[in-house]
């Protein structure tokens, strides 16, 4: 009884403000110190021979993303006391709560050919309870990884009560060579740096690749005819054509609307930047500013019914907020620096931008009437923020300095914690991160 | 120069930058040489693109953010308007660059600004509008890659890349 009495009292302090609530397994993300959630995930049954590296690499890719979010920490299978060899059999839910799991996530694989399913439940072990019901997805053997990211994207969203953006893709700019003859080609990745396959080669300068809202196309800047223009890919089989925008010197910084039908961009004429509107369909064009300063970088908010912008019209450059049809804008950015690169958050709240100041650049975000401002990263040059599909984290690009310089992806979270290089091979700029996978 | 020399000249201009430079006008933005370093031709023949290039000066820089011809800016543009009207047969394409201290979109409407201020100098002096073209690289194409001033300072520039007319855009 006493020991009994030792063990729950130790199982309260360690699983911390979630358990002392009494309520069900629960994290909710806030901008304070969060303890993560602790989770164990025992290798997924393989349900047959063939499906053993599955099972074992699956179980390994949840364990990666949810650890990776820094919302959790894993319990390594060496502390285990029982093991789970069959996905149908009961918990055995003292021997998780021993060694203060919070989470259990079990699993199974089956192969069948190239088709594999993987199912999984996950069950909150102090309650003794599955949070949620058992779910299967299908694919194949070759996509095994987003089968396995689906999991973590199950386990994220039923314990944050939010969306997962581990089932995702970026398109981005990889680099190779020096700063003075640097190589670029537009790339397509997982959100983790996984299946990079190449979408240009590298004869031209290519810039700023954004993602439509469902994922299908990508614009971005192409250098082929030695003026910047703006070329409209199709993923699916890697074609593309110049977007037809009004006539300018040059045509740049491209962004879909949400609802993909319309591309907001800069046109340069005489040395004036500003920004115009096209519609796909239709191919008509409007003009949204005619300042004589340099206005770019446009971002359309969730609804479409307004854009941030950068604008140095003061000055130096600064951010605006003006309608998706134009007309009077007004200053968002009000501190010390220049801020540029505006992207609004996918919920609409919130927009990230690139600060520069006192010699250094920084990621950063503010609420849209610019209160709140907080920045999240500091280097030699930060920039290009993009978010993820939940808009809890954001990728950006990160330039060393020097004759040496190199440009490398970085993921940090809204709070600011959780700052990590995305692993990829040569140099990465100009992320630009896709929906969630249907 | 005999029109045949001049031909040949050019034909070797556009071979060598078919071979080194994948972007039309990358010979110019990528080593900063232009027409100059693979074209025949002397410093002293005061016709020859080497000429301009070296003796009149191919480029102008800019301080920090802005785009203002400095007063040795415009000895450098007085120099080119004076060879372009003499050397009618050719065009020029202006390329404005940033130096690294900046955002990538940003810095290529700045770029813009410092070509088309040296467009509009070399239109003041009375070269045709319709000879002259201009672009950005933004900050993508650095001649200087420390990350100093005094490699940023070559860095913020607006080159006058030559071309024959025959070459159209």
């Amino acid at each position: 009884m006493m020991k009994r009495l030792l063990t729950l009292l130790v199982a309260l302090m360690l699983a911390g403000p979630v358990l002392a609530q009494g309520g069900p397994l629960r994290l909710t993300i806030t901008d304070g110190v969060i303890e993560p959630i602790t989770f164990a995930v025992p290798s997924f049954e393989a349900e047959s021979p063939a499906a053993q590296q599955a099972a074992s690499d699956i179980s390994r890719l949840v364990v990666q993303d949810l650890a990776g979010t820094g919302l959790f920490r894993e319990v390594p299978a060496t502390a285990f006391i029982s093991q789970v060899s069959s996905f149908a059999q009961p918990v055995a839910f003292a021997d998780w709560r021993a060694i203060n799991a919070q989470a259990l996530i079990v699993g199974a694989v089956t192969v069948n050919g190239d088709q594999l399913v993987v199912k999984f439940r996950l069950y909150d072990v102090f309650s003794g309870q599955e949070l949620g019901r058992g779910l299967q997805f299908a694919g194949t053997t070759a996509g095994w990884r987003r089968m396995g990211h689906k999991v973590a994207d199950a386990v994220y969203s039923r314990i944050t009560g939010e969306g997962g953006f581990f089932d995702s893709r970026v398109v981005y700019v990889s680099e190779n060579g020096p700063k003075d003859n640097r190589q670029k080609r537009l790339a397509i990745m997982d959100f983790d740096g996984a299946n990079v396959q190449f979408l240009t080669d590298s004869s031209s300068i290519v810039l700023a690749p954004r993602f439509s809202p469902n994922g299908d196309r990508v614009l971005y800047t192409s250098f082929e005819s030695g003026f910047p223009r703006i070329n409209l890919l199709n993923v699916a089989n890697v074609g593309r054509q110049q977007l037809q925008t009004a006539p300018g010197e040059m045509a740049f910084s491209p962004r879909f609307s949400p609802d993909g039908r319309q591309v907001i961009y800069s046109l340069s004429n005489g040395g004036n930047t500003d920004i115009y509107r096209t519609d796909l369909a239709t191919g008509q064009h409007m003009r949204l500013t005619s300042a004589p300063s340099i206005e770019t970088a446009p971002s359309l908010s969730p609804d479409g019914s307004q854009i941030v912008f950068e604008s140095d019209r003061s000055g130096g450059q600064q951010l605006y907020i003006m309608s998706s049809n134009g007309g009077e804008a007004r200053r968002i950015s009000f501190g010390a620096g220049r801020y540029g690169t505006p992207v609004w958050s996918p919920r609409g709240d919130m927009v990230a931008f690139t600060k520069q100041n006192a010699g250094r650049f920084h990621i950063g975000v503010m609420r849209t009437d610019g209160s709140e401002e907080r920045l999240l990263t500091s280097s030699f040059l930060d920039e290009g923020p993009t978010w993820s599909p939940n808009g809890r984290v954001i990728l950006f690009s990160r330039e060393t300095q020097g004759a040496g310089g190199t440009s490398t992806m970085y993921s940090v979270d809204i709070s600011g914690r959780n700052l990590k290089a995305v692993p990829l091979q040569g140099g990465a700029s100009d992320p630009s991160w896709g929906p969630l996978q249907p | 120069m005999t029109l045949f020399k001049r031909t040949a000249l050019v034909l070797l201009f556009l071979v060598t930058a078919a071979c080194t430079s994948p972007d039309r006008f990358g010979a110019g933005a990528g080593d900063g040489s232009g027409l100059g370093a693979n074209a025949a031709g002397s410093v002293s023949d005061p016709t020859s693109p080497l000429f301009f290039n070296q003796t009149i000066g191919d480029r102008v820089l800019f301080t920090v953010n802005t785009s203002t011809i400095t007063p040795e800016g415009k000895a450098i543009l007085e120099g080119q308007a004076q060879w372009l009207l003499t050397n009618s047969d050719y065009r020029a394409v202006i390329e404005g660059h940033a130096d690294e201290r900046g955002t990538r979109e940003y810095n290529l409407a700045l770029g813009q600004r410092r070509a088309n201020a040296v467009r509009e100098y070399l239109v003041s002096r009375g070269v045709p509008n319709d000879r002259l073209q201009v672009t950005s690289f933004g900050k993508e194409r650095p001649v200087a890659v420390c990350s100093a001033e005094s490699c940023y300072a070559q860095n913020r520039r607006a080159v006058t890349v030559l071309s024959f007319s025959a070459m159209t855009s």
